[in-house]
């Protein structure tokens, strides 16, 4: 799926994360930021990455600002921020949850 | 070598600093034979001066001890004044020997560091830049890390030798009588800051507020002190302590405090003249409320309150359902000035309050504690110390010292954030686990397993389920993942005492 424009989701609320998706080259780039980057950075790489792979986005620049999300909020704002992106809001992606 | 709660200790830092790992937290009856300092005889008549810098020049020489109080907490400017003095007199190797240490002085310490002006630390803990600085190897010689009553052990064993002690105060008279209860930068208790005055060879007070001769009531007494040092002002009064006590709204600390005040009132100790201790954060200051009922409900009364005091707690001797409040240090405005209208809130110094090496500590008759923890493990060991990502950023304060009552609680969210609270293994044992009874967590309690007394008692409250620290760890665990090991290197840049002494854990530099 193709990025169209640049979109957040997300706020920078405690145990939040934001998520800001804009057009990216040939792969998935992070920026990570984060206060428990040491223990859990590779982790919400993980999370996010492989969310938006699960969406069929195999080319997107994400900046990430975390603070202290669980995993499946990670998930819900990284498919947020990526049908936002996409401009799919209007067809929810199901059953990538 | 190991210690008894199975961490590594370096054999080199042991060796060269003469200690023993951590075995115990019995203490035993040992003789032991206490210090006392040197004396400048004089009849008193010259004491104030109005010069820092001269009174640094006759006093502090290179490779002394110093030391200072920590109750201005945020508002101290005491600190800084002195320090800068002592920096820019060039003086060099000093040993800071501080009751704590707080934010307002974290700059002027690694200056200090950076000038070569202190090269050794020892206080109850540090927090922000100063313990990044150290965590990341700023200090050459570990930081050794004292309780309040350890600190005044070590003062009374010789093993913190003060030189000269620089003591702010609200008020003191030309030969020096004073207390912490008049004057414009109040902060009541002294308690911490009378061993000092006791201990050091050296007396200075530092005071905005030169009152006639005598001082009564004189915390600090004239046969102390050696000079009074008039300055502007001592502290700034709306940054010693938080105003008007505002209780916690959070659902989770209220459920936490609703669940600690249910082992309380469900434990063998809540009856007619017990006693108990609770720190200053939210769910502590809720626990003092829901108690408060309890012991109206049940016509129980308190023989007294410990520690560390806030409002709810002067409120409770204010309604006669405590008889007296022992007071080492006050966190509010309100228990400060509580302290002075009140004859049944005591002020204690810290030997008084928890020195484990004693005729008896108040910490030994205590029934009940609630303390905190930013890790607890499943051998119940607690960190008040470092954060998740390895760094110093707490202080031991008098969380070993309280843990010996009867009945320990630990109140703690399973998890703040994505950082579990309730850990396999902490990553600065502070608090062994020996003296640890009960686990109190938003999702339920964990009893430690040496307790069967407590497992009888508090196993079939209502609403309070009951797991094993396994359990909850595990609960934890599920909920935010397992992180990723942390990264140290093999510098030990703090090590920290148990309240006899012994060494408890290390603290390395961290790699980033």
């Amino acid at each position: 799926m193709e990025i169209k424009s640049t979109a957040v989701a997300g706020t920078l609320e405690s145990s939040d994360i934001q998520i800001m998706i804009s057009k990216g080259s040939s792969d998935i780039q992070i920026d990570l930021e984060s206060d428990v980057k040491k223990e859990f950075g590779k982790q919400i790489n993980q999370v996010i990455s492989s969310t938006l792979q699960k969406m069929g986005i195999t080319a997107a620049k994400v900046k990430a600002v975390d603070k202290g999300a669980l995993d499946c909020v990670i998930k819900a704002r990284t498919i947020a921020a990526a049908q936002r992106a996409t401009k799919t809001t209007d067809k929810p992606a199901w059953e990538v949850l | 070598m190991k210690n008894s709660v199975n961490r590594e200790l370096p054999d080199d830092l042991m060796n060269k600093l003469n200690y023993k790992p951590f075995e115990s937290t019995e203490i035993g009856n040992p003789d032991i034979q206490r210090v006392a300092p040197s004396v400048h005889v004089t009849t008193g008549n010259d004491k104030v001066v109005d010069s820092i810098e001269d009174v640094v020049k006759k006093t502090v020489k290179d490779g002394m001890t110093i030391s200072f109080h920590h109750h201005f907490r945020n508002g101290d400017f005491v600190f800084n004044k002195v320090m800068r003095v002592i920096i820019d007199a060039g003086i060099k190797n000093l040993t800071l020997a501080p009751s704590s240490l707080t934010g307002v002085m974290n700059d002027m310490v690694i200056e200090a560091i950076k000038a070569g002006t202190i090269t050794n630390i020892t206080s109850s803990g540090m927090r922000g830049s100063l313990g990044d600085f150290v965590s990341h190897g700023g200090l050459k010689n570990p930081v050794i890390f004292r309780s309040h009553g350890n600190r005044a052990r070590a003062i009374e064993h010789g093993d913190i030798k003060i030189d000269v002690a620089f003591l702010g105060v609200p008020n003191a008279d030309k030969l020096g009588n004073a207390n912490g209860m008049e004057g414009d930068a109040v902060f009541g208790s002294l308690g911490y800051a009378l061993m000092d005055a006791q201990y050091a060879n050296k007396v200075i007070l530092l005071t905005d507020n030169i009152v006639p001769y005598p001082n009564t009531p004189a915390s600090i007494k004239q046969t102390q002190v050696d000079y009074v040092v008039k300055v502007d002002k001592v502290g700034d009064p709306d940054k010693i302590g938080s105003g008007a006590t505002r209780f916690t709204k959070d659902p989770k600390e209220l459920k936490i405090a609703e669940t600690v005040n249910k082992v309380i009132t469900n434990s063998p100790y809540f009856k007619d003249g017990f006693s108990f201790q609770t720190g200053s954060g939210g769910a502590a200051l809720a626990v003092t409320r829901y108690l408060r009922q309890s012991m109206i409900d049940n016509n129980i009364k308190a023989s007294f309150a410990l520690g560390g005091i806030t409002k709810p707690t002067t409120d409770l001797l204010e309604e006669g359902l405590v008889n007296k409040v022992m007071d080492v240090q006050d966190f509010d405005k309100g228990a400060a000035a509580s302290m002075h209208n009140n004859k049944n809130q005591q002020e204690i110094d810290a030997s008084w309050y928890a020195d484990p090496d004693n005729k008896g500590a108040m910490v030994d008759q205590l029934d009940v504690v609630i303390l905190s923890a930013l890790e607890i493990d499943t051998k119940f060991n607690v960190n008040v110390m470092s954060g998740s990502d390895g760094v110093i950023r707490g202080a031991v304060g008098g969380h070993q010292d309280a843990a010996t009552a009867k009945l320990t609680i630990i109140s703690a969210p399973l998890v703040r954030g994505r950082i579990a609270t309730v850990v396999p293994d902490v990553t600065t044992v502070v608090t062994p686990g020996e003296s640890v009874d009960v686990l109190v967590t938003e999702y339920g309690i964990a009893i430690n397993p040496a307790r069967k007394d407590l497992i009888q008692a508090l196993s079939h409250i209502p609403g309070v389920p009951v797991y094993t620290i396994e359990q909850l760890q595990q609960m934890a665990e599920k909920r935010v993942g397992k992180p990723e090991p942390l990264q140290f290197t093999d510098r030990t840049v703090a090590m920290v005492e148990y309240r006899d002494g012994s060494i408890i854990d290390t603290i390395k530099e961290v790699k980033d």
